[in-house]
């Protein structure tokens, strides 16, 4: 997994609320055996009409935000499937980290399995860089993992959170599995305990 | 003396590997279910990285998203990419030696009801699958959820999640239902309540008469859409219905093992005094039954109301509303039952269970589909489809004018033929109403399996009650 440490790019608006995974990444390219390749098609039926060209008023086929690094949205942000293709094509089209007043957990959770950095903030907050990302390339927002402080272009500086854990992970792109294997000999001793307290399982 | 704890503690406490400092914990998984969609590149990782399935015993996997329903599909899947992954599974359950239910098994069907259906799922276990809709088997008293693919690998290779413990939400059902009204109405009532985010961050127990009153089936139709209601997941905790429809299957315990097991469910409840961060009540007996009109599963009001006006809405929820009653293609103060639909589709991991066969088959006995609508039936599982025509649903939905299928998630989530056409309006017992999720430009309303068979026979959204016989 590639490390998270420091963001500077262009924020791309989308102030919608319940933003979905079947939005994010539509079924039919759930089809792939890959985890590459689905930035094309990220939010297929928003930015490409049923002729396959693109709609010119969504945010990413405007040419301020072609190259958005940065989505800022509305609350409940990935909620629906599991589909970690979300991830996976918000990452191949080049999105690090996202913005939105609340997250739905499985989407957050996979996330941080891949490099990107979802951040939740109160809505005043997140109006504001809405307000920042509208202003397109000439406002690029600067994400700070180590000091968890988003800055915009005036010098606004806005800290958030994030687990401990999470932010360790992703500041040295660890690999969880990795981790866990540590943890053997206590997996083991689990199964031990499990089988006197289960036998069923 | 140790603490009163809810049923979620107390299943998270007898899974609990390790626990660091700052509450990240190690958590055992009992059962893995995979599925053709969401486990190929999880596969390859452990390939990669030369690692082994930690159980495979433990492990059971069967291809439902991509397959097709049609009787002739024993000839081969004829989309490519579709035909791909679902070797690939069958590749995959080969060389890792996991549980497998290949396409042409008759106990293939929605992983979510062949779970349950051959007793892999019991009481106090904890189950993952890479699927949202894994809530579905809270309803034995199992801690369930979804899991990303990053999360299947690790679960593959390690037999562990690795989670932060989430908030204790009850939801409570009082009283009884009134008559029509079944598990469906009761989800998507309690969404319509708490909203898509209500359950965020939570793991739901639901409990009350009601759910008590529900059979095995209907409780899985509540869990099952917990997601929808933003939590990862919602159980209900077991008693002599959840053990009479283990007792037997063919992976549920046996002789001595049985009777150990019946001791430790009976202590699955959660203890008097025990803390809850949230609590939602609803009367049972004011649940309607309901329909969806919106794009987000929470768009949901009882069948006789009207679409309501965006700007009764608030915040965000004002332009969601705009947009969703443009792409439905509805007006506000528009009657829901004047809405007339295209397609009914009966099945999924919500609704595709021999009960849920019944209720629908109730309504439409000694009816027919409306002329030129098309309308269909998807078993969830091929055991569901074999019980179906012991019992004659098969022919009273076919005499309907029903199309009779072959098991699998089909037109819930349309990776496989069965799609929408754009415009094309869906009465659907299947769990989201997303914008193209049946198909682009498809138009996805939410309800019942009763409700739907209803809406079948008049063309249009229906209250059931109505054509209910007058003795229920």
């Amino acid at each position: 997994m590639e490390k998270f440490t420091k963001l500077t790019g262009v924020a791309a608006p989308l102030p919608m609320v319940n933003v979905d995974t079947d939005m994010i990444i539509p079924k039919q390219f759930l089809k792939t055996i890959k985890r590459s390749g689905l930035g094309r098609n990220l939010f297929d039926e928003m930015r490409y009409d049923e002729q396959g060209n693109e709609i010119a008023d969504f945010v990413l086929n405007q040419p301020a935000w072609r190259d958005a690094e940065i989505l800022v949205a509305g609350e409940n942000f990935g909620c629906g499937s599991s589909r970690e293709h979300a991830p996976w094509a918000l990452l191949d089209f080049g999105i690090r980290c996202v913005i939105a007043p609340s997250f739905a957990d499985i989407f957050y959770n996979n996330c941080f399995k891949n490099g990107i950095l979802p951040i939740a903030l109160p809505q005043e907050q997140v109006d504001l860089l809405m307000d920042e990302a509208r202003k397109g390339a000439n406002a690029r927002l600067s994400v700070d993992l180590e000091n968890q402080t988003i800055t915009t272009t005036d010098g606004t500086q806005i800290g958030f959170d994030i687990d401990p854990f999470r932010k360790h992970c992703l500041l040295n792109g660890l690999d969880d599995i990795g981790l866990t294997l540590k943890k053997a000999a206590e997996i083991d001793a689990f199964e031990g305990r499990a089988q006197a307290q289960r036998p069923w399982v | 003396m140790t603490a009163p704890r809810t049923l979620y503690d107390k299943i998270w406490d007898d899974h609990l590997v390790h626990e660091d400092k700052d509450g990240t914990s190690l958590i055992y998984i009992d059962r893995h279910l995979v599925h053709e969609v969401t486990s190929p590149q999880a596969f390859e990782g452990l390939r990669m990285a030369g690692r082994d399935v930690r159980r495979p015993e433990y492990t059971i996997a069967v291809p439902d998203h991509n397959v097709p329903t049609t009787p002739d599909r024993a000839k081969g899947i004829e989309n490519e990419e579709s035909r791909i992954q679902v070797e690939a599974l069958d590749r995959n359950a080969r060389d890792f030696g996991v549980n497998y239910y290949p396409v042409n098994d008759i106990r293939q069907g929605i992983v979510h009801i062949i779970g349950p259906e051959q007793g892999w799922t019991l009481p106090g276990m904890t189950v993952v699958c890479g699927d949202s809709h894994t809530a579905t088997h809270g309803a034995f008293g199992a801690l369930a959820h979804g899991i990303g693919t990053s999360e299947v690998e690790h679960v593959l290779a390690t037999q562990t999640l690795i989670q932060s413990k989430s908030k204790n939400m009850k939801v409570e059902i009082t009283g009884s239902l009134p008559p029509g009204v079944t598990a469906k109405d009761i989800t998507l009532s309690i969404i319509g309540e708490t909203g898509t985010a209500g359950g965020t961050g939570h793991v739901i127990e639901y409990c009350g008469e009601a759910i008590r009153e529900l059979s095995m089936e209907g409780r899985m139709t509540v869990c099952n859409m917990a997601i929808e209601g933003g939590a990862r997941a919602g159980l209900i905790a077991p008693d002599e219905k959840t053990i009479e429809y283990v007792r037997g299957r063919p992976h549920a315990p046996k002789g001595a093992a049985w009777e150990a097991a019946l001791a430790y469910w009976n202590t699955l409840y959660t203890d008097e005094g025990a803390h809850f961060d949230k609590v939602v009540t609803l009367h049972g007996e004011d649940i309607a039954p309901v329909v969806t009109w919106g794009t987000s599963p929470e768009d949901v009001l009882p069948v006789t109301g009207t679409v309501p006006d965006p700007a009764e809405f608030e915040g965000g929820k004002v332009e969601a509303a705009r947009r969703a009653l443009d792409y439905m293609g509805l007006e506000p103060g528009q009657r829901l039952q004047d809405i007339e639909i295209d397609t009914v589709f009966i099945g999924s991991c919500t609704n595709g269970r021999i009960e849920d066969l019944r209720a629908a088959a109730a309504i439409l006995k000694g009816r027919k589909v409306k002329d030129g609508m098309r309308a269909m039936v998807v078993p969830g599982s091929g055991l569901v489809r074999a019980q179906a025509e012991e019992e004659g649903l098969a022919e009273i939905f076919e005499q309907a004018g029903f199309e009779w299928r072959m098991a699998g998630c089909s037109m819930c989530l349309a990776m496989n033929p069965d799609q929408l056409a754009p415009g094309e309006r869906c009465a659907a017992t299947s769990n989201r109403n997303f914008e193209g999720r049946q198909g682009r430009g498809g138009r996805t309303h939410l309800m019942s399996p009763a409700m739907a068979a209803a809406a079948a026979v008049t063309g249009r959204l229906t209250d059931v009650r109505e054509l209910m016989p007058e003795t229920v």
